[in-house]
């Protein structure tokens, strides 16, 4: 049997498995199947690094899941999520740098290259509740105020893809600006305890791997729910034909917004639980460069469906991982060529594959 | 299907999630209770065989990859030296490498490889200051050693790093020293906007106020920044008599040409570079910078039978235009100073290496490094040079002798810096 007839037979299986099971259970059966991968086999199964760093991606997988909902299902193509994952993993660092510091302590990088004295916008985050506000409502609202703006003028497309990558890039530069409270390009980074657990402790480490695994899936679900939603057509609607949704009465500005917002919100509870797993953050975390890269990931996995952004940006960044070490040099340019590729002949992603290899089947028939 | 049945669907299926959350939630140590301060990560360094192994962590891509490349050249000669001259302990180095790809967080990344996985005995490179801090929280909680080959900004001790680069009161204190000498009296600071420059002109600030020296003004670029026509306008009007310039990389030509071009020349106000070392001359254009001063500790054209040997042996092995500089010769004598270390310890653990790493020397290509066991950095000869036609530097001022380091500047000789250590994080503890 060749490799194109066993995956056709692998697709009529699956399309026989989809008929069989009523969309409840297979919902039921995926769960269970990712929280099994996640929960049970990845700590088996992984070294101490491997899994740490299979934590970091899984939260880059959840910003990558907020771009498949924003440009898959809505059309938004953002390059700058790098701005909210970039909000939640500073306000979650600045809570962190000062919970370390004690209570009235002053975290030691400003001592060094500051004045000696935290920023007053810098003391509402030695609250934890504060800062877990922060990480969610702030993103959330600009989210909202800079995506109505810019929809209610219809801006779209190309256009908006270049706006969120200045805005990007402006945070970036803002943020190696202010050395004194920010800590520059060095970014803040040496955090001893998250909440009050040591980080130091493999066993919290562990913790917080699940947290972000059941945090992942939790945003997936999410995901589905609004897909499957009156609302999810409306945005898909609207994706396709912005005009004809406006004309039976609906505001497309306003279902291209609530997208937009949930998708900035996922992606700064990204980066807020990156900072204790990753152990640091700093503007080269957040800046264009990553930004595209997020993206790239939910180009390569396929941005339209559910599953696809989540597995394109955590197989993105695993076999970049292995890769680098082996071939420094090369790395980019597999990546580079893995993108063209890809969207030239997939422009739908990895996950459209078995339905394009079925219709090339049909049309040879 | 309708929405609310979805909605009870997804409802259920985090709840479930949530539980899975709370019964896997066997939590580990608390912050300050007990243990946890303690490094928790056991050695799993193999030092049965006939091999030990060892790890290289450099830039390969990315925008440092021109720096960190030859420090890795460096640090393979003195393994390939090393393992010719019968290894370490009568075992073999092997060694393996990471690419640290200029990014600070998979430098840390990197780190935990080599140290859990890969169970180097020791990790020799990291080249920023951000790489170096991604990195220091990693060595501390999986207890490795870290031997870091470059010049930095100081106010920083760990346990598990030694600095073999200058610390502050070894190459930015010796160079405004020399500057205070030739009577320049009104100086001007530019910079990159990053951690070594801010600290670096803050120091520089309190020995100007001490000494009576005018700071005529303090100017910052973004990294990577080619435009100097308002910073060198600002230059002019100050009437500065000198410059003390830490830009990096790619910033320094076009600084230099707009600086030409406003007609000053290094007779006129002399420019004094401490991030320009031979690697960077050839990047930046001789033409550009010639006759202009540079501190660090060593230059290729040191003559002495050290570093004849170490020169003529890289060029051998890299080609006869191969040029060394700084933070190269660093990285080499750091391999052999971990040799030292490891030999008076008789043992690759890293405790008995920390125990026994006061007043190791090894006599390298700059002059005779000897570590210092309470802040983990080795001393060093200042020395100032001038940068000739060739694109090499010759010294033209050196200090009288090698200088102890101190890396928070809270020694007798350095009064004017009180206060300037204060949240520093403390020394290591042997």
């Amino acid at each position: 049997m060749s490799t194109a007839e066993r995956t056709a037979v692998t697709a009529t299986r699956t399309r026989g498995l989809r008929r069989i099971l009523r969309p409840r259970a297979r919902l039921w059966l995926g769960t269970l199947a990712a929280a099994l991968i996640l929960f049970v086999v990845a700590p088996a199964a992984l070294s101490g690094y491997q899994f740490g760093l299979l934590a970091q991606f899984l939260c880059y997988a959840m910003v990558a899941v907020g771009i498949g909902l924003a440009w898959g299902q809505g059309g938004m193509l953002t390059l700058g999520q790098g701005l909210f994952f970039g909000i939640g993993g500073y306000a979650m660092a600045m809570h962190l740098q000062l919970d370390d510091a004690g209570p009235g302590g002053v975290p030691a990088f400003m001592s060094l290259y500051g004045s000696g004295t935290v920023p007053a916008w810098w003391e509402p985050f030695r609250d934890p509740w504060i800062t877990i506000g922060t990480i969610i409502l702030l993103p959330a609202a600009l989210a909202a105020l800079l995506g109505y703006a810019i929809f209610a003028r219809r801006v779209r497309g190309a256009y908006f893809a270049i706006l969120s990558q200045a805005l990007v890039a402006a945070f970036a530069i803002l943020l190696i600006g202010q050395q004194a409270s920010t800590g520059g390009s060095t970014g803040l980074s040496n955090f001893r305890g998250f909440f009050g657990y040591s980080l130091a402790d493999p066993l919290n480490q562990r913790l917080l791997f699940f947290l972000a695994a059941g945090t992942l899936i939790g945003m997936v679900l999410l995901v589905r729910l609004l897909m499957r939603s009156r609302y999810g057509e409306l945005l898909v609607a609207t994706r396709d034909q912005e005009m004809r949704v406006r004309f039976l009465g609906y505001n497309p500005a306003l279902v291209k917004t609530v997208a937009f917002v949930v998708s900035s919100v996922f992606a700064a509870v990204g980066g807020a639980l990156f900072v204790p797993i990753a152990g640091i953050i700093s503007p080269s975390d957040v800046a264009v460069v990553p930004s595209i890269m997020f993206v790239a990931g939910v180009a390569i996995g396929g941005r339209a469906t559910l599953l696809g952004p989540v597995l394109g940006s955590l197989a993105l960044s695993w076999v970049g991982a292995q890769l680098q070490d082996n071939y420094p040099s090369v790395w980019s340019y597999f990546q580079g060529a893995l993108f063209v590729l890809v969207l030239g002949f997939l422009p739908q992603g990895f996950a459209t594959l078995g339905g394009v290899l079925r219709r090339r089947k049909g049309d040879s028939r | 299907m309708s929405l609310p049945r979805t909605l009870i669907t997804g409802a259920a299926g985090i709840a479930l999630l949530a539980t899975t959350l709370t019964l896997s939630g066997c939590t580990g140590a608390k912050v300050g209770a007990g243990a946890s301060g303690a490094p928790s990560a056991k050695s799993c360094v193999d030092t049965s065989g006939d091999s030990i192994k060892i790890g290289f962590i450099n830039s390969l891509s990315g925008t440092m990859a021109i720096s960190e490349k030859p420090v890795q050249q460096a640090l393979y000669l003195a393994e390939k030296q090393i393992n010719a001259a019968g290894g370490v302990l009568g075992k073999t180095l092997s060694v393996v490498t990471s690419d640290g790809a200029s990014d600070p967080n998979t430098f840390a990344q990197k780190a935990d490889k080599l140290l859990t996985q890969d169970c180097v005995a020791a990790v020799f490179g990291g080249w920023t200051s951000a790489s170096r801090k991604a990195m220091l929280p990693v060595f501390e909680r999986d207890n490795g050693l870290l031997f870091y080959p470059v010049q930095y900004e100081g106010m920083e001790s760990s346990k598990n790093i030694f600095y073999i680069g200058a610390t502050t009161n070894q190459q930015i204190v010796p160079a405004m020293d020399y500057l205070a000498q030739q009577g320049k009296k009104k100086v001007f600071l530019v910079g990159s906007d990053y951690v070594f420059p801010r600290t670096a002109n803050k120091i520089i600030d309190a020995y100007a106020k001490a000494k009576g020296i005018d700071i005529v003004g303090e100017e910052y670029a973004p990294l990577g920044s080619v435009d100097f026509t308002t910073i060198v306008s600002k230059l002019k009007a100050s009437g500065a008599d000198a410059v003390f310039n830490t830009l990096n990389g790619d910033s320094n030509v076009a600084f230099f040409k707009e600086y030409t071009n406003a007609g000053f020349t290094a007779k006129t106000v002399p420019v004094l570079s401490v991030s320009i070392a031979e690697q960077e001359v050839k990047g930046i254009g001789v033409q550009n910078i010639e006759g202009q001063l540079t501190a660090w500790n060593y230059y290729q054209t040191i003559g002495s039978p050290a570093n004849d040997a170490f020169v003529s042996a890289f060029q051998k092995e890299y080609g006869q235009d191969a040029v060394v500089d700084d933070p190269m010769e660093d990285a080499y004598s750091s391999l052999f100073l971990w040799k030292a270390m490891v030999e008076k310890a008789k043992s690759f653990d890293v405790k008995a290496i920390q125990e026994n790493s006061d007043g190791v020397s090894y006599d390298a290509p700059e002059g005779t490094m000897t570590v210092s066991g309470k802040n983990h950095h080795v001393t060093k000869t200042a020395r100032i040079g001038v940068i000739e036609p060739s694109g090499l530097i010759d010294t033209v001022w050196q200090s009288p002798s090698a200088i102890t380091p101190d890396p928070y500047l809270t020694g007798p000789d350095y009064p004017w810096a009180a206060g300037l250590a204060t949240g520093a994080s403390a020394a290591p503890s042997n």
